[in-house]
């Protein structure tokens, strides 16, 4: 268990991590599962095992259980993720405006399904009910950005761009 | 001095409107230009995105629509600088505009600041009469009296189940126990609907101030927000607008002086579609997996943490404010005998003019389509519109004169939901779109009932095989057995409705699972397996283009000679047709 003490000290060097921050808030108010979760996850990437034995003394519900928790919810990943993580809608108006297409394009270009990582490590791709710009469709989200109108095109572009930018250190 | 105006909701700012920002930004700064550039959300003209509104010295507005970092810098030089307003690419103004009868048939409650005021700030909200309802209610209401003007107003939750608000609330009123909560369900988990993520990203305190009212009717003290996690832009502004609430005293200990405390804590959601469900909602909530559970009680006995709970949508909550202040018979005024007010439609799909609509309950789906939304993409036909997302159904565009309200959309086989209307045309195969919304239910079923867990995976399974022309005689009779017993075998909403897209395709297009069935044929030329893919050789100028292009190497041909496709080898990805310039590939 991560004590006290230590996480203070880390947060006087300014190294500490928002996760650790987030275990040392927590007094033991009801609920605070998931946002744990979430932030571990926003702090790894994607949730370690050892993250979860933290949780799980701290908050004193077993790993077995915690387990059931991320595994019911689709944002939680037990593998580490990609630098770049692309969403792509397959919502009903991305569905009806060929997303399909959009797929297959990311799909062909990086060699990948849904769910998984490129070799690189560069992207990781999922696909997602729908992520609410449906008047723009097809849409796909790639980390925080939302990019909209979206032709296999486009779409080529965007990856090339995102690739460029993990070349020259960004 | 002038005011710019750029709409940064997340569909402006997909569209490019963060670069446009910037730019008008920058030409402020290099040319030292006088005028004041603000944010605001989203005014429904998605289709027109990014949009830039410039307002004049006389108060005059003009909207800009489809505004790139160019056209961005000659709207500044010319009509900011210059006076000299760029009519071309005017979508709204003082003039005429073929848009402007996308807002002509519609009253706006709901989305009364979205797009105008900046959601950032809470001194816009409050100069527009923000917060002035709740102040309202605090001196001159008791909480029955607030239930009563709810009622009155014949408000139905919004979020799809229709269920009178101001009953809903003195349910959770009259319940007995020493803590109450409230929740605004922000879970918008339709595809197809985003009303609720637009109306948070551009008037999030409207829904604050709603909450508050009913917290003050109920008696609860705290309330929860469960958003979702694909929302990251409405979640940051409710964060904000809380913390600015607070900073106002309008939030917390006493709020606006008077006895009654109230906070507000956002839950983000770890992405479920079940926990839109108010039961699975309050699951989430207390830490656990999503599961529904069966009802009765219900959460206004026993909710969040076992205590009486109210739970109602973003957009029932951003109406209440404005019930109170004008009174619950001009709501009423607006809509049909079953349903009052207004409801807010998302536009999408083959639609010209995607976007969001408010519009008074009763008018026609012809009226939706077709006078606000301006008719097909590409003058196509229009097939059908989809209503309700994975819990609705597919109403015919021969029904287009139904109108719509609570309980002619039930009729139809299709609900109204959270107001998600996805518009299709003569290309969508409706065999394929029953498929789609089984396959969106199966993945998202908790799996706690039987019938829904391994039943939907049958259906699904049923249209798999049609689809990819393996369909049997006795395929629709398996469906719809199934789809009975789904129906009648389940505890929540998700089960209970999963079948709905497959029951009102069969019921309104059964010869296109005919079709696929028995010719296994695909009457909209859209399931690939069944399709084959040709060149006509009177139009194919021998460009190679295709041949280039082709993934499976399956068309030869010299060049300035017609090429052909071997049909064997062809994978049906339809690389040819769309790169042909000449429409010499055809689908059959």
């Amino acid at each position: 268990m991560l004590q006290k003490e230590e996480i203070r000290r880390d947060n006087i060097n300014d190294t500490f991590s928002n996760f650790k921050v987030e275990l040392w808030r927590y007094q033991g108010e009801r609920g605070a599962l998931i946002p744990l979760l979430q932030s571990a996850q926003e702090t790894y990437g994607y949730i370690p095992e050892s993250a979860i034995d933290h949780i799980s003394e701290i908050v004193g519900i077993p790993s077995a259980e915690i387990y059931g928790v991320i595994t019911f919810y689709s944002q939680f990943r037990l593998k580490p993720m990609g630098k770049n993580i692309i969403r792509i809608c397959d919502g009903t108006a991305c569905h009806v405006n060929a997303s399909t297409a959009i797929l297959k394009t990311i799909t062909d270009e990086l060699q990948i399904d849904s769910n998984e990582t490129t070799e690189d490590g560069l992207f990781t791709l999922q696909t997602v009910a729908c992520l609410g710009c449906c008047s723009l469709s097809p849409v796909i989200m790639i980390n925080d950005e939302t990019y909209g109108r979206l032709t296999p095109k486009k779409v080529q572009q965007l990856l090339d761009e995102y690739r460029n930018a993990d070349g020259n250190g960004g | 001095m002038k005011t710019i105006k750029v709409g940064l909701g997340t569909c402006g700012v997909s569209a490019g409107a963060q670069k446009t920002y910037e730019a008008i930004k920058n030409e402020i700064e290099l040319q030292n230009i006088q005028a004041v550039l603000k944010e605001t959300g989203c005014n429904g003209m998605c289709y027109r995105e990014p949009l830039v509104e410039v307002t004049d010295e006389q108060k005059n507005s003009f909207v800009y629509g489809e505004v790139t970092p160019e056209k961005a810098k000659t709207i500044m030089n010319s009509h900011v600088l210059a006076d000299k307003p760029v009519a071309e690419w005017l979508v709204q103004s003082t003039r005429p505009s073929e848009d402007d009868t996308f807002f002509k048939k519609q009253n706006r409650i709901v989305l009364r600041n979205c797009g105008i005021i900046d959601p950032n700030s809470i001194t816009e909200y409050v100069a527009t009469g923000g917060y002035e309802a709740i102040q309202k209610v605090l001196n001159g209401y008791t909480p029955e009296q607030v239930i009563d003007v709810i009622t009155r107003s014949g408000l139905r939750g919004r979020g799809g189940g229709g269920f009178l608000s101001g009953v809903k609330w003195k349910f959770c009123r009259d319940a007995t126990g020493d803590r109450k909560y409230i929740i605004c369900n922000a879970d918008e988990g339709d595809p197809g609907a985003f009303m609720d993520r637009s109306t948070l990203e551009s008037d999030p305190h409207s829904v604050l101030e709603g909450m508050m009212i009913c917290a003050y009717a109920i008696g609860a003290e705290e309330g929860y927000i469960y958003a979702r996690a694909e929302y990251p832009k409405a979640v940051a502004r409710l964060k904000h607008s809380i913390r600015e609430a607070l900073a106002r005293g309008f939030l917390g200990k006493n709020i606006f002086g008077s006895p009654v405390n109230f906070s507000v804590k956002i839950k983000e959601g770890a992405g479920a579609f079940v926990c839109g469900e108010e039961t699975a909602l309050i699951a989430s909530i207390e830490g656990k997996r999503g599961m529904p559970r069966f009802r009765p009680p219900f959460p206004a006995n026993k909710g969040l943490w076992g205590k009486p709970t109210n739970i109602n949508n973003v957009e029932t909550y951003a109406n209440v404010p404005w019930i109170i202040m004008n009174g619950p018979e001009a709501f009423a005024a607006f809509g049909t005998d079953n349903s009052k007010g207004t409801k807010v439609f998302a536009l999408a799909g083959k639609i010209q003019r995607g976007g969001l609509a408010e519009v008074p309950m009763g008018i026609t789906i012809n009226e939706i389509v077709f006078d606000i939304g301006g008719g097909i993409k590409e003058g196509k036909k229009f097939k059908a519109v989809q209503m309700g997302g994975p819990s609705g159904g597919c109403i015919p565009a021969s029904m287009g004169d139904l109108q719509i309200d609570y309980q002619q959309i039930n009729q139809t086989g299709a609900i109204m939901g959270s107001g998600g209307l996805v518009v299709m045309d003569e290309s969508t195969c409706m065999v394929d779109m029953a498929k789609f919304f089984l396959r969106f239910t199966q993945d998202e079923s908790c799996g706690k009932c039987t019938f829904c867990r391994i039943g939907t995976k049958r259906m699904l399974e049923v249209l798999e095989r049609i689809t990819d022309g393996n369909g049997k005689e006795g395929d629709i009779e398996l469906l719809r057995h199934l789809a009975y017993e789904i129906k009648n075998n389940t505890i929540c909403g998700l089960g209970q409705t999963a079948p709905n897209p497959v029951l009102t395709t069969l019921k309104y297009f059964p010869e296109e699972y005919e079709a696929h069935i028995r010719e296994k044929r695909c009457p909209a030329h859209s399931c690939s397996a069944l399709l084959t893919y040709s060149i006509k050789a009177d139009a194919c100028k021998g460009c190679m283009a295709c041949a280039k292009a082709c993934p499976a190497e399956a068309i030869t041909g010299e060049k300035k000679k017609a090429h052909e496709i071997n049909t064997a080898v062809c994978i049906k990805c339809g690389k040819c047709l769309e790169t042909c310039k000449f429409n010499a590939v055809i689908k059959n």
